[in-house]
C-alpha cells in the first residue's frame, strides 16, 4: 500500500499488483499461520509425542507408548470456496486452512463413554493385549476409538465377548481415503453395535501406508464377526486394503480382472476404458465429439 | 442365429473342472445322456426371472439337493459412493436415492440425517412429520414388491398381480406428493425440497381407505393358503444367533424373535411419539418373514394416519439461509423455477441475493469437518450412512451400510442342504434389491 502511483482510480490496480505477493488476510489470518505448522507436523509422520494424552484419557496399559499419534483426517484446504484450477478470481484463493485433526477427548468423557473405555481397557488387560488404543475422540455424540492396526482382532474379540461390552453386531466395515498427500491416508472404520446395552461405537484404524505399490495390510476380523466377510471384500475391492486371514479375499463389486481400486482418491471418477466382449469401449468423454 | 461353435457367451467345452454344458431349454438330453457323476454346478442368473434382479447364484447340486451355494454380485455396481465425492452435499441426495430403488426415501433419509448431524441443525417439525409419513408410505410399497415378486417366484402369480396393483397406488400417491414415482430426491439436508400440494390430505385418506379394503385380500390369498404355507414353512431357517453373526437385520432378524427396530430402539424424527407395534415372529423361516412383512404394512398404515393427523402448517426447511435454497418457498405456479416476484427481487433489488443464490447452488454449503454414522430402519433392516467431511462443500467419503448387501450373505446359510426350489424361496424372503447390494 506504499506506492500509490496515481490518485483515485488507479488505487484498484495497485491493489491487484500487490495481490499476487501477499494473499488476502495477510498475517492476521490464524488459519494461514497454522497451515504450514500443521503440514510440518504432518510431514513428521505425526509421531511427535507432545502431551501424555494416554495419561489424560486414563487408558492405562492400553495407551500407545510414547503418547498418542494425532490421527490425521483430511488435507489442508486452500481458497475460500475449495475451487482449484478454475481461474478463481474471487480474491479468496490465498486462504489456507489446516487439515482437520480429530480432537482427543479428555477425562471425564461424560455419559456412558467413561464406563465403556474403562471396561474395554479392563477387558484388554485381562486378555494380555497392550498398547491397543491410540486415541479416544468424542464428536457429535459419537465415540471413536483409534486402534493400533495389529491389535484390531483382539479388540474386536474383547468387544464382542466381554460381558460388560457385548457388541454383538458389526454393522459395517469400510475405509476412508483422506487424500494422496495425507500421512496415514487410509483409515479402516468399524461400526459396532451392542444390542444388549444399546450403544454404538466406531473403531478406526489409521494404516501406515505411504501410497506406494505394495498394498496396506491389517488383520481380518471375519473370525470374530462373520458378517465382515463381504464388507472386507468390498474394502479390498474399492481401496486395495489387504485383510490378512480373510477366508477368500476376492473382488466383489468390480470384475475379477479389474485394475486399480476405484475408491482411492488418486483413481479418477471417469475416463477408464472398458472392455466388453473383447472390444475396448473408450471412456465417455472420448466416445464422440459433439462439436 | 449363433451355432454352438460361434456362441460368444458360454460355449460347450471341456475345462479342468469338467465339461461345461449350455442348456437353453428343450436340450436337457445333452446332459442326461452324457457321462458324469451326480454332482453338477449350475449358474443361476444373473438374468433369471427368479433371482430378484441381476443376482447370480452358483449352486453345487447332488441331485436336487444344494450342497453349496454362493452368490455373485456386482452386476449393478454404479459407483454411487464415488460419485458423491464429486458433488455438493445437496446433490448427493440424487445419487444415494438410486441405491435401493424400492426404498428411495430411506436412502435419502439416512443420508440427510447424517448431513444434518454434521451441520448440527434440527429440521422443522413439519418436515419431520412429512418425512415419517412419506417413509411409511414407501415402506408399504417396498414390502408389496417383496410379496409380489416373492409370489411370482414361487408360482403364486395372483399374488404378483395383486401386489403390483397395490404398489401402483403407492407410486401414484408418492408421485402426487413429491413429484416423482421413484428416486424422489425430496429430502434435502435441512428439510424437504418443497411442501406438500394443497389437497394432500384427501389423497392420503383415499389411500388409507383403499388399503384397509384390500389388505385383507392378502390374508385370503396367501397367509392361510396351504400351498403357500408348505412352500415357506420350515424353509430358509436362520435362527437369531445366525442372524447376528451374519449381520442380518430387519424382517429377517424380527422373524427370528428379536424385536430390534431402529424406529423404537434409537428413535429419530419423533418416532417415539407414534403408537405402533414391532411385529415379531419366532419361526425364523420364510413364512415368518412373510408374516412379519404383512403385519408391518398394517403398522405403517397406523403411522401414516397419525402423521397426517398431527401435521401442522409451518416451514419445511431450516431458517438458515446459508443452507436453505432461496427457491424453497417460492416455486412458480407451474411447479418449476421461481415465482416472478422472487425473480424480480433478486434481479432488480438485491444483487447480493442473486450472488448468494448462485454460490449456494453451484458450490453448495460448507459442512464442518468430522464424521458421523446415521441409520434408519429401512424395509430391509438397518440402513446406515457413514459420512466424512473435511470442512469443504463436498464429502470426503459417503459409505452406505446397505441392508440388502449384508442380508444377502445369509443366503448360503439358509439354502445349503435344502432343495433347489427352496433356494428361490430363501432369496425371495431375504428380499435383496440389487441396486442397494451393488450401489
Amino acid at each position: 500500500m506504499t506506492e500509490r502511483t496515481g490518485p483515485g482510480g488507479t488505487a484498484g490496480t495497485s491493489k491487484d499488483d500487490k495481490g499476487g505477493a501477499e494473499p488476502t488476510g495477510g498475517e492476521q489470518s490464524s488459519a494461514q499461520r497454522s497451515g504450514p505448522d500443521d503440514e510440518q507436523h504432518a510431514a513428521n509422520g505425526g509421531t511427535a509425542p507432545e502431551h501424555g494424552e494416554g495419561e489424560l484419557a486414563g487408558l492405562g496399559d492400553q495407551a500407545v507408548e510414547g503418547g498418542t499419534r494425532p490421527a490425521p483426517a483430511g488435507r489442508a484446504r486452500r481458497g475460500m470456496f475449495g475451487v482449484r484450477g478454475s481461474g478463481d478470481t474471487s480474491g479468496f484463493s490465498g486462504l489456507r486452512l489446516p487439515a482437520h485433526v480429530p480432537v482427543p477427548a479428555e477425562r471425564p468423557f461424560g455419559g456412558w463413554y467413561d464406563d465403556l473405555v474403562d471396561d474395554l481397557v479392563a477387558a484388554l488387560d485381562e486378555r494380555g493385549t497392550r498398547g491397543a488404543i491410540q486415541q479416544v475422540t468424542i464428536d457429535r455424540g459419537e465415540i471413536t476409538l483409534y486402534i493400533a492396526a495389529d491389535e484390531i482382532l483382539d479388540v474386536c474379540r474383547a468387544m464382542r465377548d466381554d460381558a460388560s461390552l457385548r457388541f454383538e453386531l458389526c454393522s459395517a466395515v469400510s475405509a476412508v481415503d483422506y487424500g494422496v498427500d495425507v500421512p496415514q491416508r487410509m483409515h479402516v472404520v468399524y461400526h459396532l453395535l451392542s444390542m444388549t446395552y444399546r450403544k454404538r461405537i466406531r473403531l478406526e484404524v489409521a494404516l501406515d501406508w505411504d501410497g506406494g505399490e505394495t498394498n496396506p495390510h491389517l488383520p481380518s476380523v471375519v473370525e470374530v464377526y462373520p458378517t465382515a466377510d463381504w464388507h472386507e471384500r468390498e474394502t479390498w475391492d474399492m481401496f486395495g486394503i489387504v485383510f490378512d486371514g480373510h477366508p477368500a479375499l476376492t473382488r466383489i463389486l468390480m470384475p475379477d480382472d479389474w485394475d486399480g481400486h476405484p475408491q482411492r482418491k488418486d483413481y479418477p471418477l471417469g475416463g477408464i476404458p472398458v472392455e466388453y466382449k473383447g472390444a475396448e469401449i473408450p471412456p465417455p468423454d472420448e466416445r464422440r465429439a459433439y462439436s | 442365429m449363433t451355432t454352438p461353435e460361434t456362441d460368444l457367451y458360454a460355449p460347450e467345452r471341456e475345462t479342468t473342472e469338467g465339461t461345461v454344458y449350455t442348456v437353453t431349454g428343450g436340450d436337457w438330453d445333452s446332459i442326461v445322456d452324457s457321462e458324469h457323476d451326480d454332482r453338477i454346478v449350475i449358474n443361476m442368473g444373473p438374468q433369471h426371472p427368479s433371482t430378484h434382479g441381476v443376482l447370480r447364484l452358483v449352486l453345487e447340486l447332488e441331485g436336487e439337493t444344494v450342497t453349496q451355494a454362493r452368490s455373485v454380485i456386482g452386476y449393478l455396481h454404479t459407483g454411487i459412493e464415488k460419485n458423491c465425492e464429486y458433488r455438493t452435499w445437496t446433490q448427493g441426495v440424487t445419487f444415494v436415492t438410486r441405491a435401493d430403488y424400492l426404498a428411495p426415501l430411506f436412502n435419502e433419509a439416512a443420508y440427510v440425517m447424517g448431513v444434518e448431524k454434521l451441520l448440527g441443525v434440527e429440521v422443522p417439525e413439519r418436515a419431520q412429520v412429512i418425512r415419517v409419513m412419506l417413509m411409511e408410505i414407501n415402506r408399504i410399497g417396498s414390502h408389496l414388491v417383496c410379496l409380489a415378486t416373492g409370489g411370482m417366484e414361487l408360482g403364486a402369480l395372483t399374488g404378483m398381480t395383486a401386489g403390483f396393483r397395490e404398489r401402483e397406488e403407492v407410486l401414484h400417491l408418492l408421485e402426487y406428493l413429491t413429484g416423482l414415482r421413484m428416486n424422489h430426491a425430496f429430502f434435502r439436508p435441512g428439510g424437504l425440497a418443497q411442501d406438500l400440494p394443497e389437497d394432500w390430505r384427501e389423497k392420503i385418506d383415499e389411500f388409507i381407505k383403499i388399503f384397509h379394503e384390500r389388505l385383507g385380500d392378502y390374508d385370503k390369498l396367501l397367509t392361510g393358503q396351504p400351498i403357500w404355507k408348505q412352500r415357506l414353512e420350515g424353509v430358509g431357517y436362520l435362527p437369531i444367533d445366525g442372524c447376528l453373526a451374519l449381520g442380518a437385520t430387519g424382517p429377517i432378524l424380527r422373524s427370528a424373535g428379536l424385536a430390534w427396530d431402529q424406529r423404537v430402539v434409537e428413535p429419530y424424527w419423533g418416532y417415539e411419539t407414534y403408537d405402533f407395534e414391532v411385529p415379531v415372529e419366532t419361526g425364523a423361516d420364510c413364512y415368518a418373514r412373510y408374516v412379519v412383512r404383512v403385519r408391518e404394512i398394517h403398522e405403517s398404515l397406523k403411522i401414516i394416519k397419525q402423521a397426517a393427523d398431527r401435521l401442522e402448517p409451518g416451514p419445511v426447511m431450516v431458517e438458515d439461509r446459508k443452507i436453505a435454497w432461496p427457491a424453497q418457498l417460492s416455486i412458480g405456479s407451474d411447479g418449476m423455477g421461481n415465482t416472478l416476484e422472487h425473480v424480480r427481487k433478486i434481479m432488480g433489488q438485491s444483487m447480493e441475493s442473486l450472488i448468494h443464490h448462485f454460490k449456494l447452488v453451484t458450490e453448495g454449503f460448507q459442512v464442518p469437518a468430522g464424521q458421523v454414522y446415521s441409520c434408519v430402519e429401512s424395509p430391509r433392516g438397518e440402513l446406515g450412512v457413514h459420512l466424512v467431511s473435511d470442512g469443504g462443500t463436498r464429502p470426503v467419503r459417503v459409505h452406505m451400510r446397505e441392508p440388502s448387501f449384508v442380508n444377502l450373505q445369509t443366503m448360503p446359510a439358509m439354502s445349503e442342504g435344502g432343495m433347489v426350489a427352496d433356494v428361490i424361496a430363501a432369496v425371495a424372503s431375504i428380499d435383496p434389491v440389487m441396486g442397494g447390494v451393488d450401489r
